[in-house]
């Protein structure tokens, strides 16, 4: 038991304040559940994040770290502090103009880290910068933008504000952005309303395989007076069951006497926050009797037992596209290059664990929390809980990162069932712990690609195959092993392919979506192959990317023929002076190196089909207009940090023909907007934003027609309504007497685009996707040989986004990939059960991503609103693989196991030196 | 005493939250039950993630006495509260760059603004950056319980992983670090995966008095996070006397005293090989 609460008194933001709480509570909850101050946001509890930064006696300080009793009589400053009179502080407006805050978790910590800077150095440099913000993780915003926002905050250097009335092409500021930098925005821990007091905490495994029994969980409850349920599989109302696939609901909300992953959830306790804290898993009857696990490696040599009855051989499904005649083509290529790659699990990491709450509603139910996929979620909770999706309303919360985490039911199935059994509100809120071991990752792969060129450097053939382990549970690994093989060759011409896959069920922690769908792993291996093959035949390693590279009317291995968009060789084009310098630049570094330390440049490629692979995946939007002249756009595309609700407000205004700012939004709540689909497969501004086009321009359509304007007649919002302005005319209709709908709108554009695509034969024939997204990127990185450690000194970024309807949302995309293409090259891997924090795994501070320079190729996709397609995924791909090619460069060795950590690379370095 | 608070017995103990304002009544309350001393918190919190503090706490940050650094007639005195900030902060000579250097790497600066050099011992991380620092300046703790003060040899003081000499009742209350001799520089090398906020992989630390000739009079030079508990390697030590800072004097068999593990941070080897080019980079730092 903890001591009982006391009596403190300190000031918060100069405000004498009297907390009420026990004196080893960490001042972060303090902050937030006792004194309700939310903006101070928690993401480990264990000072590995910084977003709790807080100052103490002006000093920065992590508030997870600091108990309540040590601030007795003691100044605390939190972002609530920062502005002033309804004026934003220098660096919360700095912030917003440089897109510094993407999802915004990180960014109150971020803010306090720089106020805390800014104090004692007002004009500071770089590294300085740097160091103050180094304790703060963002896995959002690759950091450049923040550091730049700190600077200008602090020289004052103005970026210019977005003109009025410019929507697409403008470099708006997002629209959810003030609450961002204030902390008003509410995340899913943000949200809870006092009567969800009651708090669910699931009872996990320890083991990665195993069987259980319950012992008697009715007399465990007795002997805790807090605790009002305990949850088991016999209480899912409806069927115990979850997944993405229709066909493949392989997962359980409570395990059935049997546990196929280390974490996962048998039971849950239900009760007072304190009371369940309290109970240790080991504390409730359950007994084990622990399997031996099943390898990646036992599963793919076949030797393991079956994990599910409808995978035999544990093999969950395969992918498999085919053109040509790989193999002979491959046995007469003059120029052949083979590679074998293994990749690990990589972790989301973003800084907001899962939170929410559900409630029920008469005969239904209704879940607040983060989620990257609401329609989604609410049709299986419909499943989980037995009653229609119109009975089950999920609003999303603001979501403090995603990448594809968050696509995946996590604790809303359990939260939901405890709602609807105990009929009172529940919450739940994930520990850095249980989050890292419980939800998806990124899919470990083992890969074996070769290529074939002819002395010229044509590529003739391409043979791949990729084993991907998906873990316990099949979530998206359906997704990784058809999409692969689409993309496995590159984005080059190459006239015969065999490219497979198999997705294979082992006892860990189960794969999912991450931010490529599996593509940022081949990428590493067919670019090793793209460099491999220029120094066989004896060609620069961008000139035999830009010799193979897709253009205008070629066919991909699929099929299918590319009539617009194909954007690479203008993205290689505009990168050849900077790979030239660069690798002159490396070479007299290297010339003129003593010591350890040489430098290397590596280029890669990417390419990246926009939209579920083959499949349907529709969005719907409508844009209102009130009588008052109010108009609102109804999104249902949950912005997760990338930007999407201000894209869109851009998008829909431009199609209706007024400002961004005259649009007021209403996003992402399944009762009040319709359905967008998933935000994943960097699907929101391509699929969505057409959607919002299309609802933009149905309603001028009708209110032209209203007034018998004509096609060019301006739109003009006017106080109490609007003005068209048709040449010489001005005419104000009186929208007073139209009928009102409920949501008092008196005109409604509606819009719906599905992306054109075509089913894939056994061969993978057809057209996968509407259109594709090109991208190349150049890394200079200097190696320390003798302690095989790398650091990248640059990356240069170039990326053909169709359109960029927001440059510095774009922008902000591609530096939040490369820093996590960085993480995949050199630091990130995830091992179930040993490094499930943020400590232990590492991902890239403010000091490991280095300056980026960005070219944008506008190569317009007419599908697409405005010519635009999607970046969120395509920014991350190229990256490790020019990473690694630049490593190669520098030293001679190619990782083959990734992440290339500093033992790895040294025990490279060393096997070639013997 | 300020906020005495003892909920009651529980399975175990006595319970609550003290935050004395002195010594005596700090190591009173520590005779008279078990508790658990609570500095900055740094590394007391993250132990506890998802799970109440549900043991006595002793908050130990009220005790004037334990702060600071300074200079004394036989040396300097580090308070077992200092923060890394404070020594940051501290006008100390070269001896202490090493120390210095460290301070500037543990954790980012809010861990820096609360982590105290005393949590740092006591909590005995194989990864903690302070003791081979300690090691290499030839620090002595001084404990004090209800019974006295004693002082131990840092070497003595860190037995093993999460494992100090330190009797239940006992305080840490300061470092102590005796003036040398002769001039002397310290320096310290710290090696991690990523820039900020990493656990050491391996560290060095390394500290040199000089003869008026330049040539190094004594060496202690300590290896972290590469052995239960930072070791110290004495053959090197004594190769270096009379000879000027060179890293070439560094052989592979000085190493002997570690013995480094596999984990999720780098395998055995690697920290073999990783420890032996920072010794010599330390060495080179000498000079
Ligand atoms: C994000 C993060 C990064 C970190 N990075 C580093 C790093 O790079 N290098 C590094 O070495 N460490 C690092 N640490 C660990 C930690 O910050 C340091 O060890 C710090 O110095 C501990 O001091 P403290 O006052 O916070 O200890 P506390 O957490 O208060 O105490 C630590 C332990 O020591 C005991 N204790 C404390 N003071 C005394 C005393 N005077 N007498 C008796 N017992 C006492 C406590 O009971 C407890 O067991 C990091 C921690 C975090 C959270
Ligand atoms: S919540 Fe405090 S550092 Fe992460
Ligand atoms: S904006 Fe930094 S974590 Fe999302």
């Amino acid at each position: 038991m903890r001591s009982p609460a006391l009596p403190h008194r300190f000031l918060v933001n100069g405000r004498d304040v009297e907390a009420i709480a026990p004196p080893a509570m960490r001042l972060s909850d303090v902050l937030r559940d006792v004194l309700g101050l939310k903006g101070t946001k928690v993401g480990c509890d264990a000072g590995d994040c910084g977003a709790c930064t807080v100052l103490l006696d002006g000093a920065q300080v992590c508030a997870c770290l600091v108990p309540v009793a040590q601030v007795v009589g003691r100044s605390v400053e939190t972002v609530e502090g920062l502005a002033h009179d309804g004026r934003l502080h220098a660096l919360q407006s700095a912030f917003l103009r440089h897109g510094a805050a993407q999802c915004g978790i990180c960014t109150p910590g971020m803010l306090m880290a720089a106020a805390d800077l800014l104090r004692r150095v007002p004009s500071p440099s770089e590294a300085e910068v740097l160091d103050a913000l180094g304790g703060v993780l963002c896995r959002c915003t690759g950091y450049r933008k923040i550091v730049e926002a700190v600077l200008a905050a602090a020289h004052g250097g103005a970026a210019a504000d977005p003109a009025a009335g410019s929507a697409v092409g403008a470099r708006l500021v997002r629209v959810d952005g003030v609450a961002k930098v204030t902390g008003t925005d509410r995340f899913g821990a943000d949200a809870f309303p006092e009567r969800a007091w009651l708090t669910l905490r699931a009872v996990r495994s320890p083991h990665a395989h195993a069987r259980f029994r319950f012992g008697d969980l009715d007399a465990f409850r007795r002997c805790h007076p807090g605790l009002v349920a305990i949850l088991t599989a016999d209480d899912v109302p409806g069927t115990n069951r979850f997944g993405i696939y229709p066909t493949g609901k392989d997962q359980p909300v409570f395990a059935e006497g049997y546990v196929r992953m280390l974490g996962e959830a048998v039971c849950a306790l239900v009760g007072d926050a304190e009371t369940v804290a309290a109970i240790r898993d080991e504390d409730v009857p359950i007994s084990w009797e622990p399997l031996p696990p099943v390898s990646f490696d036992d599963a793919l040599a076949g030797a393991a037992p079956d994990l599910h009855p409808h995978a035999p051989g544990n093999v969950l499904c395969r992918g498999r596209v085919a053109c040509g005649a790989a193999d002979s083509a491959l046995a007469s290529a003059p120029y052949r290059a083979t590679i074998a790659i293994e990749t690990g699990f990589v972790e989301h990491a973003y800084i907001e664990p899962e939170a929410g709450y559900a409630e029920r509603i008469g005969d239904g139910i209704e879940i607040v929390a983060c989620t990257q996929t609401p329609y989604m979620d609410r049709d299986e909770i419909a499943l989980i809980l037995g009653i229609p999706p119109e009975r089950v309303r999920i609003v999303p919360t603001a979501v403090g990162g995603g990448f594809g985490g968050k696509l995946d039911l996590s604790l809303q199935p359990m939260i939901a069932i405890a709602a609807w059994r105990t009929g009172k509100p529940v919450r739940c809120v994930y520990t850095r712990p249980e989050s890292m071991r419980t939800t998806t990752k990124r899919h470990p792969a083992r890969l074996v690609a070769e290529a074939g060129c002819d002395a010229e450097g044509r590529l003739l053939a391409f043979r791949f195959h990729g084993d991907f382990n998906t873990g316990a549970y099949a979530s998206w690994g359906p997704t990784v092993a058809s999409r692969v093989p689409v993309h496995a060759m590159g984005p080059y011409r190459v006239p015969n392919v065999r490219a497979t896959t198999a997705a294979i069920y082992t006892t860990d922690t189960p794969a999912g979506a991450f931010r490529g769908f599996g593509v940022p792993q081949a990428a590493i291996a067919h670019e090793a192959l793209m460099d491999a093959l220029a120094d066989r035949v004896g060609m620069d390693r961008l000139e035999i990317r830009l010799r193979n590279a897709l253009r205008r009317g070629d066919a991909t291995a699929t099929g299918q023929v590319l009539d617009h968009s194909v954007g690479l060789v203008a993205c290689l084009e505009a990168l050849r002076p900077r790979w030239q310098a660069l690798r002159a630049e490396a070479e007299a570094y290297n010339r003129s190196a003593h010591g350890p330390f040489r430098r290397g440049v590596g280029i890669a490629c990417m390419w990246y089909g926009i939209g579920n692979t083959a499949l349907s995946n529709p969005s719907e939007m409508t844009l209102g207009l009130k009588a008052d002249g109010t108009v609102t756009l109804y999104s249902g595309a949950v912005d997760i940090g990338q930007g999407s609700n201000t894209v869109m407000v851009q998008i829909a205004a431009e199609a209706l023909g007024v400002s961004p700012q005259t649009v007021r939004l209403v996003a992402g709540d399944t009762a009040r907007t319709l359905d967008a689909g998933k935000t994943s497969a960097s699907r929101q501004t391509f699929v969505s934003g057409n959607a919002a086009r299309l609802a933009g321009l149905d309603l001028r359509r009708q209110l032209l027609a209203l007034t018998n304007a004509g096609t060019s007649a301006r739109i003009v919002p006017i106080p109490g309504g609007v003005e068209i302005r048709d040449g010489e005319r001005t005419i104000r209709p009186d929208l007073s007497r139209l009928a009102a709908d409920a949501n008092g709108d008196v005109l409604v554009g509606f819009g719906r685009f599905d992306p054109p695509t075509t089913a894939l034969d056994a061969d993978g024939r057809g057209v996968p996707y509407a259109t594709y997204a090109f991208g190349a990127q150049i890394a200079l990185v200097e190696v320390d040989l003798e302690l095989g450690t790398t650091r990248v000194l640059r990356i240069v970024a170039a990326h053909d986004v169709g359109r960029a309807i927001n440059p510095t949302l774009v922008e902000g995309q591609i530096h939040g990939g490369i820093a996590q293409g960085i993480g995949l090259a050199l630091m990130e891997e995830y091992i179930p059960g040993r490094n499930d924090n943020l400590h232990d795994y590492l991902i890239p501070t403010v000091g490991d991503v280095p300056p980026i320079e960005v070219v944008l190729i506008e190569d317009p996709e007419p599908l697409g609103p405005f010519g635009a397609k999607g970046v969120g995924e395509p920014a991350l791909i190229a990256t490790a693989p020019a990473i690694l090619g630049a490593i190669e460069q520098a030293t001679g060795v190619r990782v083959t196991r990734i992440p290339a950590t500093p033992d790895r690379l040294r025990a490279a370095i060393l096997a070639a030196r013997s | 005493m300020t906020n005495i608070t003892v909920s009651g017995l529980k399975k175990g103990g006595a319970l609550g939250y003290l935050r004395p304002a002195t010594v005596e009544e700090a190591v009173a309350a520590l005779s008279a039950r078990r508790s658990t001393v609570l500095a900055g918190g740094t590394d007391l919190f993250p132990a506890r993630v998802g799970r109440p503090c549900d043991e006595a706490l002793l908050d130990i940050s009220g005790l004037a006495a334990l702060r600071g650094v300074a200079e004394t007639e036989r040396g300097w005195r580090f308070g077992a509260l200092a923060t890394w900030r404070d020594v940051l902060c501290a006008e100390l000579p070269p001896l202490f760059d090493g120390l210095k250097a460290a301070a500037r790497q543990v954790g980012g600066v809010q861990i820096q603004n609360r982590g105290t050099i005393g949590g740092n011992l006591c909590n005995a991380s194989p990864a903690a950056d302070g003791t081979p620092n300690w090691l290499a300046l030839d620090a002595t703790v001084e404990l004090a319980s209800a019974n006295g003060t004693r002082c131990l040899p840092v070497a003595e003081f860190v037995r093993g992983n999460r494992r100090t000499a330190r009797r239940e009742d006992e305080l840490l209350v300061a470092v102590h670090v005796a003036r040398p001799a002769h001039p002397a520089r310290g320096t310290f090398r710290k090696l991690g995966a990523r820039r900020y906020l990493v656990i050491s992989i391996i560290m060095v630390a390394a500290v040199a008095e000089f003869a008026p000739d330049g040539t190094i009079a004594s060496a202690r030079i300590a290896v972290g996070a590469a052995s239960e508990v930072a070791q110290r390697l004495p053959s090197l030590e004594a190769r270096l006397i009379g000879q000027h800072p060179d890293p070439s004097l560094v052989r592979e068999k000085d190493l002997a005293p570690l013995s480094p593990i596999d984990d999720v941070r780098a395998t055995a080897a690697y920290r073999r090989d990783a420890a032996l080019t920072l010794v010599r980079r330390a060495i080179a730092d000498l000079a």
